[in-house]
């Protein structure tokens, strides 16, 4: 007999919660959900588009009748709980139903806050809140001309808005002297009520209410300086106010709204609320993002499993009015503590004020155009260092050299067409009938259905600007902390820092002592648990080959059509006429057309079949070549010009020196690929600085750069410091590899780790801190004592042969 | 039912790993679980062709190595919101032989 779930409320908080549950768990409750409106689940934030003709009330169901019979969920729809016996542990409806209770669920929401001034009550005064109240408005728009809404807020313009599109002259009343002072400063505010106006709306700042005036229906509006202007029709959209009055009857503990944990449980334990009549750690939101946050920790305890805290959401801001693009965030008021960076361009109408603490980010106010709303927002959740870009922060991401998609990055203006996701081929048009069709919400679940940003990552901006164009800003964006995957909830740092406690030495005791909630992890966390554990105990050989990729596995790249390329290294670019010749007879013997000079300045084999690989190996061992890692999240190469001995510029012998960082170098294991340059002069001909770790030579000594990459996002390094010999070189260089071994995220680039971290954070351990500096190389050097035996010698002697050979031929 | 072959023993497979059983009709994954369940799936995922075999193995289901599809160990189908499936093949164990027999599971339209 499974335990019984109500949940009062069949709105967006309520029913995510069940569908985030039955993800968990769908048979353990039994669940009925009692819903005032006699509708399905229905998107609230999109009834402004609904109003304004845009989109219609089947586009906006999230949760269809069917839904409800297919995941057995029954739905008293139409029927209003009235109270709720804690005692006897059972809610009664307004028809006298009856549902009794082992844990209950109040997702009222919130109700619209109607002034108290005479007249109220009359027909034709109404709120904007649900469909009843679109259907009145269309219905009025049909019959009536002139429409006022008091409330310049968000919801207020959105109303005001939708009934202009339905074709009435409408006035928007405003008790402030400025337009959604809650989310926008002034000349923000100025140029939202300039272009209003242009489009038609009438506005009356700064009136109070004192009236409203009429026989049976609404006639006219009364202000307290005593004029009056026609209405036919008058929408309340001055606030909302969470829905807390029958808990508050049932003697549950409300402040504003209902008082919350972290757990989203109430004072009554076996009472959880969620949304927006939930109140946590003094906060009653009233927009939709953080609730999708809310919904999985609630469904999470609820499901008993007893893991996972809501510790808040920031939110942001977004006009639904097509057309006017505003966004805001956070502080954008800011103090005498904080700086404003202001750009204004009247003529564009674009407005975009920052506001800067301590080089961190409290909050944004943008107008016109938004398009890097969405990175603002993730600086100042992050709470990032702006220092480094601060003199372009104004103008964009687009402005840090991120060549591949520059001035694209319009997304409203785009086509369907326009491929947003290079790696897999998803175009605008595919993203947005995702979003649309499968109702999703999340970065996540538009990654699940479309693939989009799944792969690279690098268009991840893109799509979240679609899925904020499309949702209306109101999607939930990644949570502060994010965990590892799906199988925890615990992040990079947190497995890190139990790795580090020295204790976990298997990948599936990490697993098991930090309780992860599938059996064996996945293809992200296995790899990631893998390489955490083999950085910290180099010395014991503990590393798991079924929890790398097949690439590592294997010792060779594996090829679209299930074959593999064979690299072998050539030190800082150099070879001999002998290596040429052994390359030339591999590639022979084993009947391979492609041979490929790649990036790296080494030649790529590619077409060898698997079985084919230890022989091969053995052939290039045999004329003293070795595995270049090409494969693995490791060491690649080390590029370089050729130097003094040469060029008539060059300037120190970078060839050597490249030669003796690939030496130093070979064989680790890193968070991700890892490539290094040596240049001999400023001419920088090895492209030092668009590597991980480069070194540009020149007279007085060595420049050393960090964090550059040419790949996914073109990003020049940044300089580290000088250095006058090649010991320090090669000290600073062994320091810096093991400082990004031990600090970033697997699979994260030595760019973003250091975007991440701040420049000054590796400065102040390297170059600041000589001992900490020492000990960092000397910790890189113990590892290598283990890490360089050549792995392709040791399969081509027979090891790991279950890998390349199969398991039986039939036939 | 009686072509049952014998492919070799358990332990030939590494725990969380797979090896390839190479037939006329074209490679056979075979699969083993943390708890020493065996499967068998033809080795190209639904997706583009992808070689389950040299995926990475999670209880029931293997990732695909080429753009990470999961793929139901038992069934062969792909894990929602993906579509598809690929050919399993049954497989049944006397002691630690492991037997298996090349008429695919009826169930999946690509077989």
């Amino acid at each position: 007999m499974s335990e019984k779930l109500v949940v009062i409320g069949n709105g967006m908080a309520g029913i995510r919660t069940v569908e985030e549950l039955l993800k968990i768990d769908p048979l353990m409750y039994d669940i009925t959900v009692f819903g005032a409106e006699p509708y399905g689940n229905y998107n609230r934030i999109m009834l402004s588009p609904v109003l304004a003709g845009e989109k219609t009330i089947d586009e906006i169901m999230l949760n269809d009748m069917q839904w409800y019979e297919d995941n057995k969920v029954t739905l008293h729809s139409g029927k209003e709980v009235t109270s709720i016996d804690r005692v006897n542990k059972k809610v009664v409806a307004d028809d006298g139903t009856e549902e009794s209770y082992d844990r209950l669920l109040i997702a009222t929401g919130s109700d619209p806050f109607i002034i108290p001034v005479p007249g109220n009550d009359l027909d034709g005064v109404i709120a904007f809140r649900d469909i009843k109240d679109v259907d009145t408005m269309i219905e009025a728009a049909g019959e009536h001309k002139h429409a006022v809404v008091i409330g310049g807020g968000l919801l207020g313009l959105e109303a005001a808005n939708g009934l202009m599109e339905q074709g009435m002259s409408v006035t928007v009343v405003h008790l402030m002297d400025k337009l959604m002072e809650r989310q926008m400063d002034g000349p923000a505010a100025a140029m939202l009520k300039e272009s209003l106006e242009e489009r038609g709306l009438h506005f009356l700042m700064e009136a109070a209410t004192e009236s409203i005036i009429g026989k049976d229906r609404v006639e006219k509006v009364r202000f307290k300086d005593g004029s009056e202007i026609y209405a036919d029709l008058v929408v309340m959209a001055v606030g909302i106010k969470p829905n807390i009055a029958l808990a508050k009857e049932a003697g549950i503990h409300c402040e504003r709204g209902i008082v919350v944990n972290d757990t989203l449980q109430t004072y009554d334990p076996s009472i959880y609320s969620v949304g927006e009549c939930a109140q946590h750690r003094g906060i009653a939101y009233g927009l939709v993002a953080p609730l999708f946050e809310m919904a999985k920790v609630c469904a999470n305890h609820l499901a008993k499993m007893g893991i996972g805290r809501y510790e808040g959401t920031m939110t942001s801001t977004k006009l639904k009015v097509t057309g006017i693009d505003l966004f805001s965030a956070g502080d954008f008021v800011g103090d005498e503590s904080t700086d404003e960076l202001v750009f204004q361009d009247k003529a564009r109408g674009v407005y975009r004020k920052i506001v800067v603490k301590n080089n961190k980010i409290e909050g944004a106010v943008m107008y016109g155009d938004t398009i890097d709303g969405t990175w603002y927002f993730d600086l100042m959740r992050d709470g990032t260092d702006i220092s480094e870009f601060r003199e372009n922060l104004l103008f964009g991401q687009a402005h840090l050299g991120d060549s591949g998609h520059g001035d694209d990055n319009r997304v409203a203006l785009m086509s369907d067409t326009t491929e947003i996701c290079g790696c897999n081929g998803v175009t605008k048009g595919d993203i947005v009938i995702a979003i649309n069709d499968n109702k999703l919400f999340t970065l996540d679940e538009v990654r699940a259905h479309t693939k989009a940003s799944s792969s690279c990552g690098s268009c991840t901006g893109l799509v979240e600007s679609i899925m904020s164009h499309t949702l209306g800003g109101d999607y939930s964006t990644a949570p502060h902390l994010k965990p590892m995957c799906g199988c925890t909830d615990k992040t990079h740092d947190d497995v890190r820092e139990a790795i580090n406690g020295g204790e976990l030495t298997s990948v599936r005791s990490v697993m098991d002592t930090m309780e992860w909630k599938t059996e064996d992890g996945c293809s992200k966390c296995r790899p990631a648990v893998n390489y955490y554990l083999v950085c910290k105990h180099p010395d014991k050989n503990i590393d798991d080959n079924q929890s790398r990729f097949i690439n590592e596995r294997a010792h060779a790249n594996i090829q679209g059509d299930g074959t593999y390329s064979v690299i072998p290294r050539m030190w800082g670019g150099m070879t001999t006429p002998q290596e040429l010749r052994a390359v030339a007879d591999a590639a022979e013997k084993f009947d391979l057309d492609t041979v490929h000079v790649t990036g790296g300045q080494r030649i790529g084999l590619y077409g060898v079949k698997k079985d084919d690989l230890p022989a091969i190996w053995k052939d290039l061992n045999d004329a003293g070549m070795v595995s270049g890692h090409a494969y693995g999240k490791a060491l690649r190469t080390v590029k370089t010009c050729v130097g003094r001995d040469w060029c008539r510029f060059g300037t120190q012998d970078s060839t050597g020196i490249g030669i003796k960082l690939e030496q130093l170098s070979w064989g680790s294991w890193m968070p991700h690929k890892f490539k290094m340059a040596a240049s001999g002069c400023p001419r920088n001909c090895a492209e030092a600085t668009i590597k991980d770790y480069g070194v540009v030579c020149v007279d007085s000594g060595y420049e050393l750069h960090v964090g550059g990459n040419g790949g996914i996002k073109v990003r020049a390094t940044d300089l580290l410091c000088n250095v006058d010999t090649e010991e320090e070189v090669l000290e600073y260089s062994a320091a810096y590899m093991q400082m990004y071994r031990e600090e970033a995220h697997y699979l994260e680039r030595t760019a973003p780790w250091i975007e991440r971290v701040g420049l000054n954070h590796v400065k102040e351990a390297i170059v600041d801190n000589e001992a900490n500096r020492k000990e960092l190389a000397e910790r890189f050097k113990f590892g290598q004592t283990f890490m360089q035996d050549d792995p392709w010698e040791e399969r081509a002697k027979g090891g790991e042969s279950h890998e390349f050979t199969p398991l039986k031929v039939i036939g | 039912m009686s072509d049952w072959i014998e492919v070799g023993q358990l332990n030939d497979i590494p725990k969380l790993g797979a090896r390839v059983v190479k037939a006329p009709e074209g490679d056979i994954a075979v699969f083993r679980t943390a708890d020493d369940k065996v499967f068998a799936l033809a080795d190209k995922c639904p997706h583009k062709g992808g070689q389950l075999s040299q995926g990475i193995v999670m209880g029931n289901k293997v990732a695909c190595p080429l753009h990470d599809w999961k793929i139901e160990l038992d069934a062969g189908t792909a894990v929602a919101p993906d579509e598809g499936c690929t050919a399993s093949f049954p497989i049944k164990m006397e002691g630690e032989t492991i037997m298996l027999s090349l008429t695919a599971n009826e169930g999946c339209p690509n077989s």
